[in-house]
């Protein structure tokens, strides 16, 4: 496993995880607004159409989801859950 | 930082809970690099609104029933997104199209997606009727307060003191009235079914406009009848804010002047998990064969028309006041020309007044295709009173026929050259008959005896089905005859003048 999923909080791994679609990604920076454990940013560099992407911080999401509803694009976010988190919870 | 990302979350033991909703097309029909992203500004609530109306439709499983009408606006290009049916409906017309589009396909689910302009401006009128109508179709109102597409006009649902471009010193009751609200608006009527304003402010506002989308197109699939949700929305573009402050603006001064809730909920007093019976259809139409009873033409069952003349080109303008019959004479000679067997156009024209005022009409009868119903240069001209005869006297062509409900013309009007003339007082005529009314149809005669173009058999037919009332019908015919037998006497009176048909 990667360190990513390791590191969050108290040694538990992460409940959620979030990958941006860069290249459909607008950099309005809605999710970066939605997002409680303020995980996500938007990114220093400029993606091909002169957006900065957001960017997720790499460790601490919760899986909520309100990034994904908060962004105007289709298919800018991704939001993943771990299955036996959603089991145990 | 990105070098602590994962490559394949669903490898490290993760599972896709949110994604792009199936309800948008894998690939959108536009040009090339821009076919993954949509035509909206950045932090656009558009994009906000596509989505959870496209997540909704996947979570009630209605992709397949769906049939999203788009607005003019910027959401004109919805269909580009959207994987439903789709049509595009004209500036405002959308819940108009929408009502065919649902009670053509009751089955469907009909979606009209508009903004402020389209449904509270240009589209009022639209809006109103259908929720008076309480059709069962579901409608999401993208209230952004401005007109985003076309660079920031005044909406009806601009705020008071709001800068546009048509307000530039701020919306002013006075001259721009108040921001409308919709949903109040709507509530007083009684049809409705489920209306409720949300706002896309913040996350918890946007959770909750997605279960209210939600909500309004289950109530569709219930049957129960017409919704609407208004969805307060960021235009950062117009606003000239970023995306974050205009979401801000949304919490902080839209929901101030337009609050959320809910105005109208029935849906709810339906049972958990029931379906209303269908709305009941309209009386059938009645079969073909019932229409003439209905009309009340059925008793004169026509016979085969009457002989028809191989040519005939009866291009005839008849002009009085309203009140002389002059739209009922033009009737008596198309459908006389009908009885024949010739095609016919009857086009009637006349000012506001339904009486008291100038009336005419253009008739066409004649052996070919009328190739239009507009009689510019008459060959007939029946002019019923002397400001007709002014108007169309100089309009009828060298060889036609004019005929003037008066025994002499004004002396300072001349004839032109190769026109004929019949100046016969047909009203009075008719008043010597007990109806001076039936001056038209003296007139009718007295064309008659001047040309041979109509049998007088046919104009018997035709007025028996043109005119209802048998008392009527007698009338008529009396002043039939005497018109014809007037112009008879008056033309061979006449010696300078030769009878001449015209055809
Ligand atoms: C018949 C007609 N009149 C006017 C227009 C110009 N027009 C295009 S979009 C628009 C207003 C759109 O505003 P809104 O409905 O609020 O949509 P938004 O772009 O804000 O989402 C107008 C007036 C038009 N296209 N057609
Ligand atoms: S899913 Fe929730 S916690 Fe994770 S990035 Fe999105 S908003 Fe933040
Ligand atoms: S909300 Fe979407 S478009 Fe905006 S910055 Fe985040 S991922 Fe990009
Ligand atoms: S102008 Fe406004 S409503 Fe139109 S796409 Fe841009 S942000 Fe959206
Ligand atoms: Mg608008």
């Amino acid at each position: 496993m990667s360190p990513t999923t390791e590191t969050s909080t108290g040694g538990k791994p992460d409940k959620g995880y979030v990958t941006v679609n860069t290249e459909q990604c607008k950099g309005c920076g809605l999710c970066v607004e939605a997002c409680v454990p303020r995980v996500l940013r938007l990114a220093p560099h400029l993606n091909r159409f002169g957006y900065h992407p957001a960017q997720y911080l790499g460790h601490g999401c919760s899986g909520c989801g309100l990034c994904f509803h908060a962004c105007p694009e289709p298919g800018g976010l991704v939001v993943y859950k771990r299955p036996s988190m959603a089991a145990a919870a | 930082m990105a070098e602590l990302l994962l490559d394949d979350p669903v490898a490290a033991g993760f599972e896709i809970v949110h994604e792009r909703p199936h309800s948008f097309y894998p690939e959108f029909f536009r040009k090339g690099d821009l076919k993954d992203q949509t035509h909206y500004c950045p932090g656009c609530g558009h994009g906000i609104a596509h989505k959870l109306v496209a997540e909704a439709i996947d979570e009630l499983g209605l992709q397949d029933r769906t049939i999203l009408i788009s607005p003019v606006g910027c959401s004109v290009f919805a269909y580009y997104y959207l994987d439903t049916g789709n049509v595009q409906a004209a500036h405002g017309r959308a819940p108009a199209v929408a009502t065919g589009v649902k009670r053509a396909h009751p089955e469907s689910i009909v979606v009209s997606y508009q903004g402020d302009g389209d449904l509270a401006a240009i589209g009022m009128a639209e809006i109103l009727h259908a929720a008076n109508r309480g059709e069962n179709i579901t409608v999401f109102f993208i209230n952004n307060a401005i007109y985003g597409m076309t660079g920031g006009q005044m909406a009806p649902t601009t705020l008071l003191g709001q800068k546009s471009t048509t307000t530039p010193y701020g919306r002013d009751h006075y001259n721009d009235g108040y921001p409308v609200k919709v949903c109040e608006l709507l509530a007083t009527l009684e049809a409705p079914v489920y209306l409720e304003r949300v706002a896309l402010g913040n996350a918890k506002q946007i959770n909750a406009a997605l279960r209210a989308i939600r909500k309004a197109l289950r109530y569709q699939t219930e049957r129960a009848g017409f919704s609407l949700v208004e969805i307060l929305s960021p235009c950062p573009t117009i606003w000239k804010l970023d995306p974050v402050a205009a979401q801000k603006r949304v919490r902080e001064v839209l929901v101030p002047a337009f609050p959320l809730g809910v105005y109208r909920d029935r849906g709810a007093e339906i049972p958990k998990g029931e379906t209303l019976p269908p709305r009941p259809l309209p009386a059938p139409p009645p079969p073909l064969d019932a229409i003439p009873g209905l009309l009340d033409i059925d008793e004169q069952t026509p016979d085969p028309p009457a002989a028809r003349p191989a040519q005939a080109d009866l291009r005839i303008r008849v002009a009085g006041f309203g009140g002389q019959g002059v739209l009922m004479l033009g009737e008596v000679l198309a459908e006389a020309g009908l009885q024949l067997g010739l095609e016919v156009s009857w086009l009637p024209s006349y000012g506001p007044e339904m009486r008291s005022g100038t009336s005419n009409c253009h008739v066409r009868i004649s052996s070919q295709e009328v190739d239009s119903p507009l009689v510019a240069r008459p060959n007939v001209l029946l002019a019923l009173n002397e400001p007709s005869l002014r108007k169309f006297l100089p309009t009828v062509e060298v060889g036609g026929w004019v005929l003037y409900n008066h025994h002499q013309l004004p002396a300072d009007i001349a004839v032109p050259e190769g026109i004929h003339l019949l100046p016969l007082a047909c009203s009075e005529l008719a008043d010597s008959l007990g109806e001076t009314r039936a001056g038209n149809i003296v007139m009718l005669g007295a064309l008659l005896a001047a040309t041979d173009g109509l049998p007088i058999e046919a104009i018997h037919r035709a007025l028996a089905l043109c005119v209802k009332s048998a008392r009527w019908l007698e009338i008529d015919r009396r002043a039939l005859a005497t018109g014809q037998q007037a112009a008879r006497e008056a033309l061979s009176n006449r010696s300078q003048e030769v009878r001449r048909e015209i055809q």
